[in-house]
This record gives structure tokens, C-alpha cells and sequence, in this order.
């Protein structure tokens, strides 16, 4: 019977390929959904894992955020490099992790920090060492992968967040890598991090050795070239600045405290991660609620197809199956050739559209930036893609159950007096 | 000997219409029987009857022994399925496969085995081994019919019930389908039952029943 259901298919194969297509493209958004959404939701949780506080200039609350921990839109501009600090003095604090961004190489954003920044990730080195000299770079693995780059291996950074913006490149301050990181499934495995020192090199900021970071500067006394840059930049409105401040709090009172003191005291804004994260997901939550809702109409559509297919069908064929019930077949074996058609159908459009919405999220974030820069994996399967693929085939099972049931009932001598 | 099938005293009608009344007859192994008669003079009723789609309102129905009448419809589609084939005037073979296919399906339905040598050798004789692979609607008329009688044969039915199997054919195709009919009937040992209103045929079975006679006798 199995094989009489398959001889029906084949013998109308336009009409059970259309209706396998339908049922695919409801099922690939379906998928492309579910994807996007909780691999999308999972990285943003995981990204901002572990930074209590981001501190910018003011502006958008999200846009900091989107801007310093996923590195996906512009800064608000930057703060003076005192803030730094300041955060330190404060004992509610147990670490601050300072930004500089500004550049990118082949739409890889160039992020100076300090090697800090990669135990926020609990990122290791694959290959190599950490960042300290001038124009030293450590690329993130995917970064790495993707450019192709190895130890040794020098670039130049262009001015500018993406690689579209096209705002010349800074070919009198060359990178160099110098070190290779495991990947982490984070946003650090797309970037490239060096010193805040080289980002102010390369934008010819003059400043001091080691500025950003927490040291006695009388220690290592001024270099005579840096006093006549320092002197230079500063003529020209050049100071040492940073772009964000990521903020980790020693304890719960800094949570209490340190947002109203720095939005309310400060020139600068404190956005909490968790609060921004949590509005963004709601944002995007309503638009995938909605794509969603219309990715199970389109299901429905499908299921409804098959079911139409196989009420004409089964008219059209009843005298063929009262001819196989003649022919000895019992009416359970006829009942079960429709309702295997309706199932493999369901079936076949379920799985060519799983395969469908992984191969198009691939495509897509070959084709769009924007898509890759949020660094979704398309071809990693979800559970609940087995949920899609059951409640397909249920619509089948309810798609093929009336003409199924129809089939039934058939009188034969009826039909045969009929067909005779 | 056992009748291959044995009608006895059988009546039916539908409201206050009497299509049969009191029938007997039987068929013995080897014979051949032409049911003949005018459109509406019950020749599809006793077809129905006799192959278990239709139960009468009285009398009894054998096929090789076994009653058709008086047992629910699974057990008259057993019977059916194992002793009876049955070919109809126009609906012949299952439209969405190979007139092959076809027949391993009635084997299959028939005794739950296939035997593809079995279906070759009967093709070869109804002349039809060339088109094995084709779909029923790429058949001519003639072609289809015999492929019908071999979907109807395959299964080695002790009684074959035909409804007008030569009515839409010209002499030629008629007078061959005919004798291909007795012809592989004799050779698989099974009874020919052929309701039908061509007198073309009767010089292949001399025997027959008029069923138009015998309503007006009653």
C-alpha cells in the first residue's frame, strides 16, 4: 500500500510538488525563525554576561549598549579617559574594562582594550600571546578564520566601524597579529583587539604611556618625542579619550548607586545591559510573534492544499479504490493508502523545508553584513525544529483523515455500477 | 463434485421494485455460463450478488462450496479475495500503475505473494508482454481489456465474473477478446461467469441463462 501511495504521488507529481513546496516554504520560515530568534536571543544573553554596567557618552541607552558589547551600531561618542579613574576609586566597583573603537579591518571592528577584556569571554589564545606593544592585534577566531590571517601577518585598519563606510585607512600605523583566540561563541571571535594605546597611535592621539590603565605614570617618566606629539594632538583638539567603560560591580549596592550618580552627576550615561537586553528582546519578540503567526497560516495553507489535493483525489479515484477493494485490499488497507499520501507529503514538504530555512539563513548571512555581524549559526539544528516537523505532519494526518474517511465509506457496487 | 457456484432460490429488490425472484442455477467445474438479458433485466444485481458487494434479500449463494450469503462483509471480502475475479465493462485496472504492477498487486491481494513469471507467461498469452510497463490510459481499448482479463486471471480465481468485457468492442476485437477469454479460463482451470447483452458471444458459450425470459416467466 505503501507503494500504491507513492505510484498516486508519482502519477500527479506537479500537484503533490506544489503542495510539498507550500508546506516547505511555510516550514523553512518556521525554521529561519526559530533560529533567528533563539540563537539571536541566546548570543544577546551571552554577550552581556557578566558586565553590570555599561558607562558612554550620553545618548541612546541601547545604542551604547548595541555599540560597546555587541558591536553592532555606533557609538554615542566618546569620555574622557579620567572616567576610567574615577569607576576604579569607586569601591562598588571590581573591575572596569575600557573601550576605544573606531576602526575596522575588512568590516572587522578593530576594539582597543586591555587584555581584561578577554576574561570577560573566558577567551584563551589558540596561538600566540596577548597584545602589548604598539600595533600588536589579537585576532578573535572567526575573525581569524575568515581573513585568513596568521601570526605575523600585518594589515592596515581603515577609518570606520564597517567595511562600507570607506573613510580612508591608516597606512602609516600598521597591525601586526601577534596572537590567535579559541573560539568562544561570543562576540570577541569577530573582532580584532588591541591596545587602546595603538588606536590612539593610529588616530595620532598623543598621550602617555599606559594612560588607561591603573599604574604610577611618575614611574616611567615622559618621553621627549611623546611631550612634542602630546603638545602637537592637543593644539589640534586631540585628547586621549575612550569609547565606553564596560563595568563589573564588586557588590550589589554599586547596581543601587552608580547608574543614578553617573547619569545624574556625570556627563556620561550608565546603561545596564540586562534592562537594554531585555527591551530590545521585547522589541524583536513582537516582529517575530507577528512573522511567526503568519509562518503558521501559511502552514495551514498548506495543510488545507493537501487536503483539497486529496478530496479531489480520492472523488476521482474512487472507483480505483473500490476496484482494489474488489481486487480484495480491506478497508483499513485502502484508508491507510490516503492517509500515507496526506502523511509523506506532510512529511516530505516538513524536511525539504527544515533544509530549506538552514540553507537560505546561510545564504542570507553570506549576502548581508549586518546578518553576519550578529554571528547566528545556520547550520546548527534546533529541538524545536522536530516540534515544527510533528505538528507538519499531524496537519498532513488531519489533511488526509476526511478523503480518507470518505474513501471509507465507499458502496462499491454503487461506485462500480457507476464506473461500469 | 462441489458446483463452483451454486444460486439457489436467491431474490432481491429495491423498494417495491422486484429485480430477481426465486432464481437457481448452477455452474459446474469446467462450464461456462452467459448471464444475457436487456439493460435492467438484473444482470448487474446477480453480479453484485454473486460476488458479495450485494446481499439478497433471500436464498443462498456457494462459490466452491463456501456461502456468500449469511456472513458479514470481511468475511464475503475473504471469499471474494481468495476464489472470485471479477472484470468490469469499464473499469479495469488500478489508473496510477503499470499494467505490471497491476498484477502483482492482485497476486499480493490475492495469496500475499508475488510471482512475476507467472505474470509474464499471462501477458505473453494475451498478447500484451510489450506493454507491461505502460500506464493503463496509454492502452488502446482492446489492449486494456486484456489487461484487465489478466489483472482478473492472475490471481487463479475458481470463478471469473465478467461484466460486458466485449459490449464496447468491434467484431474483430470482440471475437478475439473472446476466445482469449476461454482460452486462458480452460488453461487456469476457472469458471467464466459473463453477464452481457452481446449474442456475439454465444457461439463461444453455448450455454447461458436469460434473465428477461425468466422475469416474465415469474
Amino acid at each position: 500500500m505503501l507503494k500504491l501511495a507513492f505510484a498516486y504521488m508519482n502519477d500527479r507529481r506537479l500537484v503533490t510538488g506544489l503542495n510539498i513546496l507550500l508546506l516547505a516554504l511555510a516550514v523553512a520560515t518556521l525554521v529561519i525563525l526559530l533560529l533567528a530568534s533563539t540563537q539571536l536571543a541566546d548570543r544577546i544573553q551571552r554577550n552581556a554576561e557578566g558586565i553590570d554596567l555599561v558607562v558612554g557618552a550620553k545618548g541612546s541607552p541601547l545604542q551604547l549598549i548595541l555599540s560597546s558589547i555587541y558591536h553592532m551600531d555606533q557609538p554615542t561618542g566618546n569620555v574622557p579617559l579620567e572616567s576610567v579613574q574615577m569607576l576604579r576609586r569607586d569601591p562598588a566597583v571590581r573591575q572596569v574594562v575600557p573601550l576605544a573603537l573606531g576602526d575596522n579591518f575588512r568590516g572587522y571592528r578593530i576594539v582597543g582594550s586591555e587584555p581584561a577584556y578577554l576574561g570577560l569571554y573566558n577567551a584563551e589564545l589558540a596561538e600566540g600571546k596577548i597584545f602589548g606593544g604598539q600595533g600588536e592585534v589579537v585576532l578573535g577566531a572567526d575573525a581569524a578564520r575568515n581573513l585568513g590571517a596568521g601570526l605575523g601577518q600585518k594589515f592596515i585598519g581603515s577609518h570606520g566601524l564597517s567595511d562600507s563606510e570607506g573613510a580612508g585607512e591608516h597606512d602609516s600605523h600598521p597591525f601586526e597579529t601577534v596572537g590567535i583566540l579559541k573560539p568562544t561563541g561570543t562576540v570577541i571571535d569577530r573582532l580584532i583587539l588591541t591596545s587602546i594605546e595603538s588606536v590612539w597611535d593610529v588616530h595620532g592621539i598623543a598621550h602617555e604611556e599606559e594612560d588607561a590603565h591603573d599604574h604610577d605614570h611618575d614611574a616611567h617618566g615622559h618621553h621627549p618625542d611623546h611631550e612634542t606629539e602630546a603638545a602637537a594632538s592637543r593644539h589640534a583638539g586631540l585628547f586621549p579619550e575612550v569609547t565606553a567603560l564596560l563595568v563589573r560591580y564588586r557588590s550589589a549596592a554599586g547596581a543601587v548607586r552608580l547608574p543614578s550618580m553617573i547619569n545624574r552627576q556625570t556627563d556620561m550615561q550608565a546603561a545596564v545591559p540586562a534592562v537594554e537586553t531585555a527591551r530590545l528582546l521585547n522589541l524583536l519578540g513582537v516582529g517575530i510573534d507577528g512573522a511567526r503567526l503568519f509562518a503558521w497560516l501559511l502552514a495551514a495553507v498548506g495543510g488545507l492544499s493537501i487536503f483539497v489535493t486529496l478530496l479531489n483525489a480520492a472523488s476521482a479515484r474512487e472507483a480505483d479504490l473500490a476496484l482494489l477493494r474488489v481486487m480484495g485490499a480491506s478497508r483499513a488497507r485502502v484508508f491507510g493508502t490516503v492517509m500515507v499520501e496526506g502523511l509523506v507529503t506532510a512529511g516530505i514538504g516538513g524536511l525539504v523545508g527544515i533544509a530549506l530555512g538552514h540553507a537560505t539563513l546561510a545564504g542570507a548571512m553570506g549576502s548581508f553584513a549586518a546578518l553576519g555581524e550578529i554571528g547566528l549559526q545556520p547550520w546548527q539544528m534546533h529541538p524545536g525544529e522536530l516540534v515544527i516537523l510533528a505538528v507538519v505532519l499531524l496537519i498532513g494526518l488531519l489533511a488526509a483523515l476526511i478523503p480518507a474517511i470518505r474513501v471509507f465509506r465507499i458502496d462499491l457496487a454503487a461506485t462500480l455500477a457507476k464506473a461500469g | 463434485m462441489t458446483a463452483v457456484l451454486d444460486v439457489s432460490a436467491i431474490s432481491k429488490a429495491y423498494g417495491s421494485d422486484r429485480i430477481l425472484s426465486d432464481l437457481s442455477f448452477s455452474v459446474e467445474p469446467g462450464e461456462h455460463l452467459l448471464l444475457l438479458g436487456p439493460s435492467g433485466s438484473g444482470k448487474s444485481t446477480l453480479i453484485n450478488l454473486v460476488t458479495g458487494l450485494l446481499t439478497p434479500d433471500s436464498g443462498e449463494i456457494r462459490i466452491g462450496g463456501e456461502a456468500m450469503t449469511g456472513i458479514d462483509g470481511a468475511a464475503r471480502d475473504d471469499l471474494r479475495r481468495r476464489r472470485v475475479g471479477i472484470i468490469f465493462q469499464t473499469l479495469r485496472l488500478v489508473s496510477a500503475l503499470s499494467i505490471r504492477n497491476n498484477l502483482r498487486m492482485a497476486q499480493q491481494l490475492g495469496s500475499g505473494r508475488t510471482d512475476d513469471a507467472a505474470i509474464d507467461q499471462l501477458l505473453d498469452i494475451l498478447g500484451i508482454a510489450h506493454r507491461a510497463d505502460a500506464k493503463p490510459r496509454q492502452l488502446s481499448h482492446g489492449q486494456a481489456q486484456r489487461a484487465a482479463i489478466a489483472r482478473a486471471l492472475v490471481g487463479r480465481p475458481d470463478l471469473m465474473v465478467a461484466d460486458e468485457p466485449t459490449s464496447a468492442l468491434d467484431d474483430a476485437n470482440a471475437q478475439r477478446i473472446a476466445q482469449l477469454l476461454i482460452d486462458t479460463a480452460r488453461a487456469q482451470g476457472t469458471t467464466l461467469l459473463i453477464a452481457t447483452h452481446d449474442q456475439r458471444l454465444r457461439q463461444f458459450i453455448p450455454r447461458s441463462l436469460d434473465l428477461a425470459t425468466m422475469a416474465e416467466a415469474a
